[in-house]
């Protein structure tokens, strides 16, 4: 079956991003496809590459970050979403003059449209973090 | 079944941005001509309050917002009856009409959709 996820909830504030995470692992393990994973609201922090967990604590971002490379995912961050809430890309920086940029590699950042797109293309959508 | 989408909005017009992101992604389902409901629930029944003044917050009104819908075919707001209730709220004190739902209605309201966003 062919499963979208949208993650609108924060590593710092919310079990969202890890709930998400299982249960991407669970999809790939029992041979569903992910045809995209969405990243909106307080969910775009799961993107930053700036945070940095004490060591005793599991490093969220660097989990997904390394799911989504090895299975070569489609990870769309809001970019209306993430201007907000500080989590730019190169472009983005330039564009808006900002001193530096923080999404992590393996992600894109796109409108809301892809929400959309995804939630067309998949079977199930499943939202964490409402 | 033809492709439609629920969208279901739980949290009061100014807790952070959750109405107004998920307001957001129904005008952008609109856009995409992909028919969208907006659902409001639980807390999110505040977001049609008469008299909302939120220039001193400083932020949006969301209520002046919700009005754009039908600029994008969404003639109707759809809200939850219970949800009114327990906040002791009647559909007539909204500052626009809605489309109330009951509870024995609402599975079936939203079982209509082929999908559903919550927020």
């Amino acid at each position: 079956m062919k499963f979208a996820l949208a993650v609108y909830g924060a590593p710092a504030n919310s079990q969202a991003p890890q709930s998400a995470l299982h249960f991407a692992r669970a999809l790939v393990a029992g041979g569903h496809e992910i045809v995209r994973l969405f990243f909106y609201q307080d969910g775009v922090n799961t993107a930053t590459a700036i945070a940095q967990p004490p060591q005793d604590e599991s490093d969220l971002p660097a989990q997904w970050q390394a799911f989504i490379q090895e299975q070569q995912l489609d990870a769309v961050v809001c970019i209306a979403a993430a201007l907000r809430r500080g989590v730019v890309d190169q472009t983005e920086a330039e564009r808006y003059q900002l001193p530096g940029s923080n999404l992590r590699d393996g992600y894109e950042l796109s409108g809301l449209g892809q929400l959309v797109d995804a939630v067309l293309v998949a079977d199930r959508v499943v939202t964490f973090g409402a | 079944m033809s492709q439609s989408v629920c969208i279901i909005s739980t949290r009061a017009p100014y807790s952070g941005q959750s109405a107004r992101e998920a307001l957001d992604a129904v005008l952008v389902c609109a856009s995409y001509d992909v028919p969208a409901t907006l659902l409001l629930m639980g807390d999110g029944v505040l977001q049609l309050l008469k008299g909302q003044d939120s220039e001193h917050i400083p932020r949006k009104n969301l209520s002046a917002m919700l009005q754009v819908l039908p600029l994008y075919g969404i003639e109707t707001i759809h809200v939850d009856e219970t949800s009114l209730l327990e906040r002791g709220l009647d559909a007539g004190e909204l500052c626009q009409a809605v489309t109330v739902v009951s509870q024995d209605q609402l599975p079936l309201f939203i079982g209509q959709h082929s999908k559903v966003l919550n927020f």
